[in-house]
């Protein structure tokens, strides 16, 4: 094999998966062996070249740093500039491309944007140097300004075509995408051109001029204005290339010479050369498969893209033109949509996104087909999230892979995660841009999920509940190693977490427990995007003195917080560091306030109306109801989250009918609705039980709540729960109600533990060095805040900013 | 690349199958003590989401190998070789880490 890039390594992966039995030899003149030119970038940010790089396949040889000057192909062997000479059976030409630099004074004064020593020289050009130029808007272009950019340099950005990322997006999306763009203070000069690189007269690049005279002051010039195929090798040899370059190859990847193949960004196939990586990854495939005796085709290949570049999302699907096209314009957020459809407006023919992705992942599988609603109905924001897909509309165009592959494996090789459809399919391997799709296909699915809960563990969670409690086990080390194996995982670990605090309540962060949390329970808060996290105290029901409620407001001014009203009548304060968290719990729990566990898998929120007391329609005290049950059942952990609501009268303000367990007064007690829920597939809850007295409702639920923490599954929603339980409501109501099951008294004590032994976590946290000792982001530098997070500010408050 | 050695925390101050995160040289390290007493150190930059993360992950194994998952979006990532085990391709850098008496000690890369 002639050339080391990722198109090179991907075909030895392949040969090797095929269990091809020959000798393989990589041949690649860059002084290491290929890697991933997609993270580039990162390389900047302190990626070392050894973490981008990619594992030589086991009994692969390899020549590194070596060029191939020559092919005799009469005689089958190449020839190596250090005067070696290599026989083959087979060759495979993977010679990559090199960056066009278009032939202006001064040229060989500028960079270009490939390998890890052009970034080497960039870095080093960099350090002594305030302005930057890249000639090239396109999609490596704007990687190199980004680049540019993190180094440090005021950048700017030529682009001959009227708009940037011609290629991908139209001009009101090339307008969009500059806004962004220079909002971050880049200068972008479409429409213009480079004339020469201007150098002074001590030899240094001054600047580059455009073709109307005009100079951008600049020290660093990057081209990254296309690239152009290395064909010399296959030229000098007499292989068929194309008029504009390119080692012209058939479907097979077969050169002119059956022997010679040619892969990547070198071979000319249908007509078109390929840059992306997934065309190149699909290509290398085919020859392995042909180098094995398969007859694997490369037919041309879905160009769509969706990347983010500059903290700006760029897509684009199928055609970019149409007979007509719909738009969603929103100047202010900087969000461009566009979808071109057929002239009866019924068939999709592709998109363009700016600004937000979203349509990507859902309508990209549309392409070709019938639009499942009307156009402008698919373009808002979270538009498409529940359309069931055609079985031949394409999921993974890296891999070729359609829903029907994706629901063959659910259903056929028994699949139950996206680690194993990308093991089956391949699906979601390349770019990674379908996996929400494989997992909404995956949720979709309807079949059978197997019950065992992960790699470690054989059992459903309800099945290891009543091991648990059957056996008294009090520990998840003695759990994993009389009936699992392995030391555990992010799915097992908070699961056996949560059914102990279930059985046995104490501290979540009690000894080895501290180590089964996800991070939320772990810190006692809910982590955000940039790793801060945010603080909601309890109020229960909804009502709150105006002392308390100034607290709340002092904590966030002092600490600088984010507040939001949320959606459960509490208040929720974001944005605090791991260190800061006891210091505003300490004024919180002095102010009287307890952890509301947002955070936890656990009781949120019980919300009210105002009920009789204020209401002249209110026929009970809705908000009483409410803080009692939100006292009684606060802490208790579940499989997953538990939401409530009391309403005062059947006008339902509290919304009820959307809880795990909702409660509305009549006028001889209170109705009680069970398994409702927001969210993903909304669902109104059941009527349990009618005119019951408060003294009923509270048993019904409390066996309510603990039969579903005992035999739900894992992250699965009351709704979700009452759904798979055979008999449904009737069985419910016999169980609980009925005590069908003689479990009753069991259920009733093991609540009457929880609230019995209920304590508050974050007053116990505060009270012990051991726990407290934790909070800190750096262990050895206590009181260095992490410089990672930076906000900045909008209407007033903060917001955070990220690094990319 | 010459390797020198800083001290960063005790051994006590690493819980079992839970991470700290540390400041090296001015580059966030985070740092782990796996079951078995063995000690890694990756970056703590969660690649996926861009912020700084990976020491607050839950510790545990897949297939024998020693892994921590992103507290943000749960990719895994073997302790071992930094390797995303999820996601081909993607990896995040490993420090050197060793024990030096009660002390932990990580590789400081110049």
């Amino acid at each position: 094999m002639v050339g080391y890039g990722p198109a090179a390594h991907r075909l030895v992966e392949s040969l090797r998966d095929k269990g091809f039995g020959g000798r393989v030899t990589v041949i690649g003149e860059e002084p290491r062996p290929a890697y991933d030119r997609v993270r580039l970038t990162s390389y900047l940010s302190g990626t070392s070249a050894e973490d981008l790089a990619y594992d030589v396949p086991e009994g692969t040889l390899t020549r590194l740093g070596t060029r191939v000057t020559g092919i005799d192909r009469q005689a089958r062997q190449v020839f190596t500039a250090d005067g070696g000479a290599l026989p083959y059976d087979v060759l495979v030409l993977a010679t990559g491309s090199a960056p066009f630099v278009p032939p202006v004074p001064g040229a060989e004064h500028a960079h270009v944007y490939r390998t890890i020593e052009d970034l080497d020289a960039i870095r080093t050009a960099a350090k002594d140097a305030a302005e930057g130029v890249v000639v090239g808007g396109g999609l490596l272009g704007l990687e190199a300004a980004d680049a540019l950019r993190a180094l440090g340099l005021k950048t700017h950005i030529v682009e001959m075509s009227p708009w940037l990322m011609p290629r991908q997006v139209d001009e009101g999306g090339g307008a969009v995408l500059r806004r962004h763009i220079e909002g971050l203070g880049l200068g972008v000069h479409a429409g213009s051109g480079v004339r020469e690189v201007v150098v002074d007269g001590a030899g240094r690049v001054a600047g580059l001029r455009t073709p109307d005279g005009r100079l951008l002051e600049a020290q660093v010039v990057v081209f990254s204005a296309g690239i152009r195929p290395r064909d010399e090798l296959a030229r000098a040899a007499g292989l068929e290339v194309g008029e504009r370059g390119g080692v012209v190859v058939d479907p097979g990847m077969r050169t002119s010479d059956p022997s010679i193949y040619a892969i990547g960004e070198c071979a000319l196939a249908g007509g078109m050369i390929y840059g992306l990586a997934g065309p190149c990854n699909t290509m290398a495939e085919v020859a392995a498969d042909r180098i094995t005796g398969g007859s694997a085709t490369f037919t041309g290949a879905d160009l769509s893209t969706r990347l983010k570049l500059l903290g700006v999302e760029v897509a684009q699907f199928g055609a970019m033109t149409g007979a007509l096209d719909v738009t969603y314009m929103d100047p202010v957020a900087g969000v461009y949509k566009k979808l071109f459809v057929s002239d009866d407006a019924r068939t999709l023919l592709g998109g363009i996104c700016v600004g937000d992705a979203s349509p990507y992942a859902s309508l990209r599988p549309f392409v070709g087909k019938e639009l499942p609603a009307p156009p402008s109905d698919l373009l808002f924001s979270g538009a498409g999230a529940s359309l069931d897909l055609p079985g031949d509309a394409l999921v993974c165009s890296c891999n070729n892979v359609c829903a029907d592959d994706i629901r063959a494996a659910v259903a056929d090789q028994g699949v139950t995660d996206v680690a194993g459809l990308k093991a089956c399919t391949r699906a979601g391997t390349t770019c990674g841009s379908c996996v929400p799709m494989l997992k909404r296909l995956l949720e979709r699915s309807g079949v059978e999920v197997g019950k065992a809960l992960c790699e470690h563990f054989g059992h459903s969670r309800a099945e290891l509940f009543d091991i648990v409690r059957v056996r008294g086990i009090t520990t998840f080390s003695q759990l994993i190693a009389e009936h699992g194996q392995g030391r555990g995982c992010d799915v097992c670990k908070p699961a056996v977490a949560s059914i102990l605090a279930s059985l046995h309540n104490g501290h979540v962060l009690e000894g080895e427990r501290a180590a089964l949390q996800d991070t939320n329970d772990a810190f006692l808060a809910n982590i955000q995007k940039n790793g801060t996290y945010s603080v909601v105290p309890r109020i229960p029901g909804g009502e709150i003195t105006p002392e308390k409620l100034i607290v709340i407001g002092e904590v966030a001014r002092d600490f600088g917080l984010y507040t939001k009203i949320t959606g459960g009548q509490r208040i929720d304060l974001f944005g605090a560091r791991v260190e800061q968290l006891p210091l505003i719990w300490r004024r919180l729990v002095d102010a009287g306030f307890e952890s509301g566990h947002a955070y936890g898998k656990a009781l949120r929120t019980v919300k009210s109306c105002v009920g009789s007391t204020w209401c002249r329609y209110g026929v009970q005290d809705s908000v009483g109801l409410a803080i009692e049950l939100e006292l009684r059942y606060r802490g208790l952990r579940s499989p997953h989250k538990l939401k409530s609501a009391v309403s005062g009268c059947a006008r339902e303000c509290a919304e009820a009918r959307s809880k795990d367990f909702g409660v509305i007064a009549t006028e001889k007690g209170w109705n009680l609705y069970v398994a409702g829920n927001g969210g993903f597939q909304p669902r109104h809850a059941d009527l349990l039980a009618s005119d019951l007295s408060t003294e009923e409702l509270v048993r019904t639920i409390d066996r309510f709540l603990m039969y579903y923490v005992r035999t739900a599954d894992r992250l699965q929603r009351t709704a979700a729960w009452l759904e798979s339980l055979e008999g449904g409501l009737d069985h419910l109501r016999e169980v609980i109600m009925e005590d069908s099951l003689g479990i009753c008294a069991d259920l009733d004590a093991q609540m009457a533990h929880h609230v019995a032994t209920y304590a508050d976590e974050w007053s116990a946290t505060l009270d012990d060095p051991d726990k407290l000792r934790r909070f800190v982001s750096f262990v050895n530098a206590p009181g260095v805040p992490d410089p990672s997070i930076v906000f900045e500010r909008e209407r007033g408050q903060i917001k955070p900013v990220m690094a990319r | 690349m010459s390797a020198a050695w800083m001290p960063v925390c005790g051994y006590d101050d690493l819980l079992p199958e839970r991470g700290v995160c540390v400041l090296v040289a001015g580059r966030q390290v985070a740092l782990f003590r796996t079951w078995d007493g063995g000690l890694h150190a990756l970056d703590n930059l969660d690649p996926f989401s861009g912020a700084y993360v990976l020491s607050r992950g839950i510790v545990g194994t897949r297939k024998g190998e020693p892994t921590v998952a992103s507290p943000l979006h749960k990719q895994v990532f073997s302790l071992a070789t930094g390797r995303c085990l999820d996601e081909r391709g993607v990896r995040v850098p490993v420090h050197g880490v060793r024990l030096a008496g009660a002390a932990v000690e990580v590789e400081v890369r110049t």
